[in-house]
Order: structure tokens, then C-alpha cells, then sequence
């Protein structure tokens, strides 16, 4: 027979307000298998535990119903408290008096009764739930970081440092990401390669970490602790183990007119290359698409064409015949970093996105973007570190600045604030204004967007100290007279439609989510937003975390994230993985599907409807081993409790441990409808 | 191909020459142009501040009428004709609230089944059999394409060009024989209705447009709205500089009936109040014949 203690909880005003919890109480006390039932100002405190635990020792309680918050606040804390006094913490129960009653509703009467109602199922409910045994899974002491930008560098290094073995994958054949673009980053305009290159070769170097770069994730399988992911090593048509970055093929190769990616197109670059001289690891790849001796083969040409960098290897390691390359890796944590793209100012845009026709960009050749003027002004960069334009080389004497081009425009489909810009368009004043003294930087901007350690000190130096000039308002258009660009647009402090006559204009492009994103999101099961950013699992709380438990997010692939952010992002996620890492086996919660197989059909229905994949085949055998058939297993490391098969199971033979059919109907029947 | 034909205030009375030049390239390309019987003013610039529903109603009287007539397409020469229409058009599909209300307010049944075209994109649409059929391609002639601000504007309106960067007209251009120029004041507003009010206004922005134009090399400057014709070429005067030529500002279709062989006169060019000599002109001297037709 049932023994049932009912807690009812006043939580302050905040249940008592509306509920009456003595009447609550009273009321439950009568109710059959019920033989404790008492109320208290704050249950979930050290005096409303210990009236709890007198209870159960006093009446030797066989369940406890706490009529309080919702299980999402407490339900740990009172299942805690049921375990230490003895209690399988799966007999405790929680029924939620306040975001379902108290806090909704205003007739006190009613709502008592509303309360007392939901507190009578969950008694009924408890009558049913049986002891369950935490799940304990095995974890594979390993980590895949995917992206080599200065977020997943970061973690990578974290992680190894901790001891764990890191895979870093990276997609382009160097890693450094984009902050190894840039000049010199704010707020104190430290040299970014300076910073970022010595841990490049850190993370090249490290003994804990292995590097794939030109590499990509193809699949992704298994669950929190045992991962199996399949990487894709592309054919960079060199074999790295005979390469030694001497960089005698890209001396001789004869296709020297491409544009530089890594310079924003800015710079020339060969077919086959080394994105920049301090990349890491330091080869070559071979870019098939415009390398002559592909470009002969793809047209089925069969003459030998171009082999000049073949015949400038000393080492032969040159392979024009190289195929992508598949391994698996298992590992038991993840960390995505796969960082940012820029908005594309121009005409085309994708599917949602609209561009800025009246900027020119594109048309106008010294119409750039923030990351194309991070390479002009960076040491190594196109111009050797001297601002010049792009159409005829000379120094311009006045810069335009656009902030939120892109940003916190929902015409053109980008309503977030991208928040790196107000800071780098500071800097890229600066900088200008050390380079060419007499130059002039006007800077159009929205509001100003300081928030930061030291970020509104150096926003202010950029005006004060360095003269920029700040005008609030938004630019019209752009267009080419003769040698100038005329800027239009509008200073909303003076009330004046202004014309500036600037030499180049700088366009503060929006941040956005890497193409292809969705792709890996899903491969990993994780959620995204509507603008392609990876959903962290709570906003405030669990910021590195995602909604598929062992899959960790960090950087710009998130959301937009300066350095500093995506460093912090970085080492969180390490540091929750490490933790994760420190114990041998992961615990889990036992409210998962189970199957019983006598009864399955093995139509698996389940296993098409699982949004996780938790559904195994199970082979049944009789005793000589001949198969009788086959049925589902639910894997429990990987089930999330979300129930869909239970709901989906034509013959009643999956149930959800802990919210079992038998449990639901008597919440239903206590309600005496 | 039969169109229904929305004249407005204008085709009739101040630009007569678009409306000449239109009815001889309609026919030269098969197009049956019919002209709404009854048709009402579009609520222009006036209706609209005053009341939305006056608004939409008055465009949409007028695509009621045409539903009845049985036309499945106008085509609005002028640009304010066009965008009311469109306008009205998009409003009505847009909110059927107001859809629902419409047949009680116009009097009479409406389906909204009407699609509302302008002269630039019948003229595109058609820029292939144009191409085909030029006598006199326009070789050497160099046009400065003059959306204003209406044409091509108006979101979900008039989206058959791009708002910023517009290539229609150039694409009309091309298919004459002749060579668009690369400017830079192609959308913008040459004043519009305060022509009256505020010439002043009117003046100065037409002379930043004719300034650019003449920068980029253009013998003339071609429009498609009766709007801007008349600013343009009627308040010219105003905005020349001591010494400096007129320039020649041409509806898109005169332009095209002198591709198609067709003569200045019955185009309207002589109707202008700066000369179209000049074109005529220029295209004698590329033709290597002296150009009989005077005016």
C-alpha cells in the first residue's frame, strides 16, 4: 500500500498569493494513500527540506509530492532530497502549483481548487512510478574541434593542454580563420598575426592535437561520449608527407592572375599556392578549378598540359592524381567554431537577402569592404601596409566609413546588430590616420556601440585624438564623378542632407552565418537560427552548450563575436568538456523510451520518427541462434525522453520510463471529469 | 496581342507625343492598344495623402472597367499612372479587407484579375522583335536612361527591375541600335509635381540630371514618364548655363519609332520645346545622308 507524503509549497507570495496551500494541503490529506500532507512558506529551503526528510523517516513514506514551482526549478533539489533520506529519487514527484495556477490566475477560490486538482494526479501519477537506475555510458577521452579559426585554435589548445587528444579540422588549407586577415585589432591595436601566428604553430605542435587542414566533417554518428565522425581530407594533390614548403612549385606555376581570397581579391595569387607566407600547416594545394592541367583534363583533353610545378618539386610530391580521402575518428565531444562570413553588398544576393544597388559595390572599384581594408592596411598585405586605392594605386586623402551596411537593416533581411563593426571602423580611422596624416576619415554610423572592456575609451580616441569625424545619419548613395566618389547622405544631429567627395569608401559589411552551415547543423542534430547561427542551449545559461548533448558551439558561428568573445566561447566549451572528460562514465537521467520486445512487431515506425537516431535493430534469437525476429532497441545514451515513438507505436510496446501510459491515465481519471 | 490602354491627363494633352509615338511603335511591333472606355483620373499625387481607400479606389475603378472589357493587361504610359495603378493593384491583393470592400465602393464587380504593365517593360518585353525589325539602327547614338524615381520603385509594386541599379531601359536601348552611357543620376527625382509650386526645386535637381548626363557623353537623355519630359524639357530653359546647348530629352518610344524607320513628325519630335535636331542630326551623319525631314 502507497505511503504518500504531499509538501505544499507557498513559495513566499508567489503560490500563496492566489493559492490558498493550507486548504491545499487539507484538502490532499484525505485523499486515499495520502498519510502526510502539510504546507510551508519555501519548501525548496534548508528548514522546508528537513520538514521533508522528518516526514519520511517519521512515516516511512514509500513517495513525496511537492506541490511548488515547475520541475524545471526544483525537481532536481527534492529528488536530492528523497535520495539522501533513502527514496529511488524517481518516487519524488513535483506538481506544479505556480506557472500552471498561481501565477495565470486570479480567483483565489478557483484557483485553490485548480491547485489542489493538479497536486490529487500527481498523486495518482506517483502511485505508478517505479524506481529507475541512473543510465551510465562510456565516454571516449577525445574532442573534435570543427573550424581552425581563433575560436577553435583556442579550444583546441585548451583542450590539449588539459590532456585531452584534440582533431582540429579545418576546411581551408591553412588554419588562422579570418583574424589571421586582419591588421591590428582593437581595443589596443596589437598586430593580429603577431598574437595569432605563435598559436597556430602551438596548435600545430602540440603533441595532444592532431591537425586536418583542407579537410571537412562528412557525417557525423553516435551520441554524447562516443561520436564516430567521418572526415574528409580533400585532395590538396600534394603528398604532405614528402612536402617541405620550400615553395618552388608556386614560383614557377604560370597562372599568377587569380585573385587572392585571403587578400579579399586584392592580390594575385597562383593555381597552385599557399593562401599566406606564415599559414599553417605550410603547403601548397593545387586549386583544380583554375589550374590549366585540371582544366585541360576536366575538358577531356588528353595531351599532357602544364606540369611545371611537378618538374620544380625536388621532392616529387606533387600528385595531380590524388583522391579525397575518408577516415573515421571517434571522439566524445565536439566543438563548433566554424566562424563568419561577410555580407555581400552587391546585386545577387541569396534567397532572403537583399544588396545595396545604390553603394556601387562591385561597379565602383574603390567602393571596399571592412575585411578588404584590413588587407590594405596590413603589413603583409596587397600594398605592403600603405592605404591605396584599388583603381589607380594612389593614396586617398579622404575616407568614407559606412557602418551597418547590412546590419540592422530588416529591408534587407539582416535585423541583428553585427557588432563587431562600430569598434573596427574606430580602428580602421586610426589606423588610417597613422598611415596618411593629412588624410581626412568621416565615419557615418547609426548609434556608436562601445560595449566593452576599454571599447568606448578607444572609440573616443578615434575622434579625439585621431580626428575622425562622426556623422550620425545613413548614406543614399554612392556614385563615381570623375576621380571622386560622391557620398550622399544625411547628418540627422544637424538636420542636413550632406555631400562628401571621398577618395574610397569603406562599407562596414554585416556578419553572417558560413554557407553551408545548415548542412553541418543538421549533420550534428544541432539547431540553428533563421539567419543560419548555431542556437546556443540556453542564452544565458548555457552559452556553449547546444541542444544535443556533447556538442559544444564557440565564436562567430553562433552569433557575431569579436576576439575576445569568441576566445571566452572557446575556452568555455573546453573547459565544459574537460569536465566532461574527468569522469570515466556519464551519467544520465533514466526517463527514456524502452521497448519491450515480446510485444514489438519491428514495423519501426520509431526509428523514422526519432529526430535523434536513438532507435536500434535488435535480433532476437531462440537458443540455437536461429533468428525469430527482429524488434527495436532504444539506445539510452542517445533517447532525449522525447516520446514521439511511444506516441507513434501502433502495438503499445514503447513506453517512456517514468511518464508510462499506466501513469498518464490515472493523472487523467484523478480528475474526476 | 490586344492591351488595354490607360491614357491618363497627360497622354492627351502635354506629352501628345508620347502618346503619337507610342500608337505608331504599338503597331509597328502588333500590339492592339484599347483604350479603357470611360476611364477616370488615377488619383495622381493628390489622393493619396488624403485618403488610402479614395486611393486605391479611384486606380482600381479604372481595372474594374478593363475587367469588363475584357482586357487582361494595361499598360500605363505615365509613371504616375503606373504606380497608382500597380499600387492600387498590390493594395487590393495585399489586404482583403479592402478587397472585399472594393465592388460595394467602385459601384461595380471587381476580381483585381488585371495585370498593370508600363511602356518600358512592354517595350522590353518586345525588345527582341524590335531588334528584328529596325531599319535605322541608331549606331553612335548615345542615351543617358532616365528611370526617375517612380518607374521602377514601389516594394512588391514594380518589381520588374532592379530599384537602384535598373537596366530595362538600357536593354530597349541596346535592341535600337543605340549605346546606353554609364551614368549616375538614372533614379533619381527630377521634382515631379512641384514643377508649379516650387520651380525652383524642380530646377535645381533637373540640372544635377542634365549636368551628369552631359558629363557621361550623352547626346540625349530618354525618359518614360510624362513627368519627367515635361520638367526636363520644359523648364531646360531655366537650368541652362550661359553658353551651353540644349539636350534632347526623349520618350523611350520616340526612340524607338526612329530605330524602326518611322519619321519625326508623325513621332511628335517636333513637339518638343528643346530640339530634337540634333539627334536627327547626329543619326543623318552617321547614315551618311543629309536628313531631309525639318522641322
Amino acid at each position: 500500500m502507497a505511503r504518500i507524503g504531499v509538501f505544499v509549497c507557498h513559495c513566499g507570495e508567489n503560490i500563496a498569493r492566489t493559492v490558498d496551500a493550507g486548504k491545499v494541503a487539507e484538502d490532499l490529506r484525505a485523499h486515499p494513500g495520502v498519510v502526510h500532507s502539510e504546507d510551508y512558506k519555501y519548501m525548496c529551503s534548508d528548514p522546508g527540506q528537513a520538514l521533508i526528510k522528518q516526514a519520511m523517516a517519521e512515516k516511512g513514506l514509500t513517495a513525496v509530492v511537492v506541490a511548488a514551482c515547475s520541475p524545471h526549478m526544483h525537481e532536481k533539489t527534492f529528488r536530492r532530497v528523497a535520495s539522501a533520506s533513502g527514496l529511488n529519487p524517481f518516487l519524488c514527484e513535483m506538481a506544479n502549483i505556480r506557472e500552471h495556477c498561481s501565477w495565470i490566475h486570479e480567483d483565489r477560490v478557483r484557483a485553490t481548487v485548480k491547485a489542489t486538482d493538479i497536486t490529487r494526479t500527481i498523486v495518482e501519477k506517483v502511485k505508478y512510478n517505479q524506481a529507475l537506475d541512473t543510465i551510465r555510458i562510456p565516454v571516449e577521452k577525445r574532442a573534435l574541434v570543427i573550424g581552425g579559426g581563433i575560436a577553435g585554435i583556442q579550444a583546441a589548445l585548451d583542450l590539449a593542454d588539459g590532456g585531452a587528444q584534440v582533431i582540429l579540422v579545418e576546411k581551408e588549407s591553412s588554419i588562422g580563420g579570418h583574424m589571421s586577415q586582419l591588421s591590428e585589432t582593437f581595443p589596443t591595436l596589437d598586430c593580429s598575426q603577431c598574437i595569432l601566428t605563435p598559436r597556430m604553430v602551438e596548435a600545430y605542435q602540440h603533441p595532444n592535437i592532431t591537425l586536418y587542414a583542407y579537410s571537412e566533417v562528412d557525417a557525423v554518428e553516435g551520441y554524447i561520449g562516443n561520436f564516430n565522425v567521418t572526415i574528409r581530407h580533400k585532395a590538396r594533390s600534394i603528398d604532405e608527407s614528402l612536402c617541405n614548403g620550400c615553395g618552388a612549385c608556386t614560383q614557377v606555376c604560370p597562372n599568377k592572375k587569380i585573385p587572392s581570397e585571403f587578400d579579399c581579391g586584392l592580390g594575385k595569387r597562383t593555381a597552385i599556392y599557399v593562401p599566406f607566407p606564415q599559414a599553417v600547416p605550410n603547403l601548397p594545394v593545387i586549386d583544380r578549378t583554375r589550374c590549366a592541367r585540371f582544366l585541360a583534363r576536366a575538358r577531356k583533353i588528353t595531351k599532357e598540359v602544364c606540369a611545371k610545378c611537378a618538374d620544380a618539386c625536388t621532392r616529387g610530391a606533387i600528385d595531380f592524381d590524388q583522391q579525397d580521402r575518408l577516415t573515421t575518428e571517434r571522439v566524445g565531444a565536439i566543438v563548433v567554431a566554424t566562424g563568419y562570413q561577410l555580407y555581400n553588398v552587391g546585386k545577387s544576393q541569396p534567397a532572403g537577402l537583399k544588396g545595396y544597388g545604390e553603394y556601387g559595390y562591385g561597379t565602383i572599384p574603390d567602393v571596399i569592404d571592412g575585411l578588404q581594408f584590413e588587407r590594405l592596411a596590413s603589413a603583409s598585405g596587397p600594398t605592403g601596409g600603405k592605404i591605396l586605392r584599388p583603381s589607380d594605386g594612389k593614396e586617398p586623402k579622404t575616407i568614407v566609413f559606412l557602418q551597418c551596411v547590412g546590419s540592422r537593416d530588416s529591408e534587407k533581411g539582416i535585423e541583428y546588430c553585427s557588432k563587431i563593426c562600430c569598434m573596427y571602423v574606430a580602428k580602421h580611422t586610426m589606423l588610417y590616420k597613422h598611415k596618411v596624416h593629412d588624410g581626412k576619415a568621416v565615419v557615418f554610423y547609426m548609434d556608436l556601440r562601445a560595449a566593452g572592456k576599454g571599447y568606448e575609451e578607444f572609440a573616443r580616441r578615434a575622434i579625439e585624438e585621431d580626428g575622425a569625424v562622426y556623422l550620425r545619419g545613413r548614406v543614399s548613395r554612392l556614385y563615381r564623378e570623375g576621380d571622386v566618389i560622391k557620398v550622399q547622405g544625411f547628418d540627422t544631429l544637424s538636420g542636413e542632407p550632406v555631400v562628401i567627395d571621398a577618395e574610397m569608401v569603406v562599407l562596414a559589411t554585416a556578419m553572417r552565418s558560413q554557407p553551408g552551415i545548415e548542412a553541418l547543423a543538421q549533420k550534428l542534430s544541432v539547431s540553428y537560427d533563421q539567419h543560419g547561427f548555431i542556437n546556443e542551449a540556453h542564452p544565458k545559461l548555457r552559452p556553449v552548450e547546444t541542444n544535443t548533448a556533447g556538442v559544444f558551439v564557440a565564436g562567430a558561428c553562433q552569433a557575431p563575436r569579436d576576439i575576445p568573445d569568441s576566445v571566452a566561447m572557446a575556452s568555455a566549451a573546453a573547459s565544459k568538456i574537460l569536465g566532461l572528460f574527468s569522469k570515466d562514465q556519464l551519467e544520465r537521467e533514466p526517463t527514456v523510451a524502452m521497448v519491450n520486445a515480446s510485444l514489438c512487431a519491428g514495423c519501426f515506425h520509431c526509428e523514422r520518427v526519432c529526430p535523434y537516431g536513438a532507435v536500434e535493430h535488435l535480433e532476437i534469437r531462440d537458443r540455437k541462434g536461429v533468428l525469430v525476429k527482429v524488434v527495436a532497441q532504444v539506445n539510452p545514451g542517445v533517447c532525449q525522453g522525447c516520446g514521439t515513438c511511444e506516441a507513434t507505436c501502433p502495438s503499445k510496446s514503447v513506453e517512456l520510463q517514468g511518464f508510462t501510459d499506466q501513469q498518464i491515465y490515472a493523472e487523467i481519471n484523478a480528475l474526476n471529469l | 496581342m490586344r492591351i488595354g490602354y490607360y491614357p491618363g491627363c497627360s497622354m492627351h494633352g502635354t506629352s501628345r507625343e508620347f502618346d503619337e509615338s507610342l500608337q505608331q511603335v504599338a503597331r509597328a511591333i502588333g500590339a492592339e492598344l484599347q483604350e479603357i472606355d470611360d476611364w477616370s483620373c488615377c488619383g495622381s499625387s493628390s489622393a493619396h495623402p488624403v485618403s488610402r481607400r479614395l486611393a486605391v479606389a479611384l486606380a482600381a475603378r479604372n481595372l474594374a472597367l478593363a475587367e469588363a472589357q475584357g482586357l487582361e493587361e494595361v499598360v500605363a504610359p505615365c509613371a504616375a499612372c503606373y504606380n497608382r495603378l500597380a499600387g492600387a493593384r498590390h493594395a487590393v491583393a495585399e489586404d482583403p479587407a479592402l478587397a472585399r470592400e472594393m465592388p460595394a465602393i467602385l459601384g461595380r464587380p471587381f476580381a483585381n484579375g488585371v495585370a498593370v504593365r508600363n511602356v518600358v517593360q512592354l517595350l522590353r518585353a518586345s525588345a527582341p522583335a524590335i531588334g528584328q525589325k529596325i531599319s535605322r539602327p541608331l549606331k553612335g547614338l548615345k542615351v543617358a536612361c532616365y528611370y526617375g524615381c517612380l518607374l521602377v520603385r514601389g516594394e512588391g509594386v514594380a518589381e520588374f527591375d532592379d530599384t537602384e541599379q535598373p537596366t530595362s531601359m538600357e536593354e530597349v536601348v541596346k535592341a535600337c541600335g543605340a549605346t546606353p552611357v554609364k551614368w549616375n543620376m538614372a533614379v533619381e527625382c527630377c521634382g515631379g509635381s512641384f514643377s508649379i509650386s516650387r520651380t525652383g526645386s524642380v530646377v535645381r535637381l533637373g540640372r544635377v540630371i542634365l549636368e551628369d548626363a552631359r558629363k557621361a557623353g550623352a547626346d540625349l537623355v530618354l525618359v518614360a514618364c510624362p513627368m519627367c519630359h515635361s520638367n526636363l524639357d520644359f523648364r531646360q530653359q531655366a537650368m541652362m548655363r550661359r553658353g551651353e546647348s540644349g539636350m534632347p530629352i526623349l520618350f523611350i518610344t520616340e526612340l524607338v519609332g526612329l530605330s524602326l524607320g518611322l519619321n519625326g513628325r508623325p513621332l511628335g519630335l517636333e513637339r518638343h520645346f528643346v530640339s530634337t535636331a540634333p539627334v536627327l542630326a547626329k543619326l543623318a551623319d552617321a547614315a551618311g545622308q543629309p536628313q531631309k525631314e525639318a522641322h
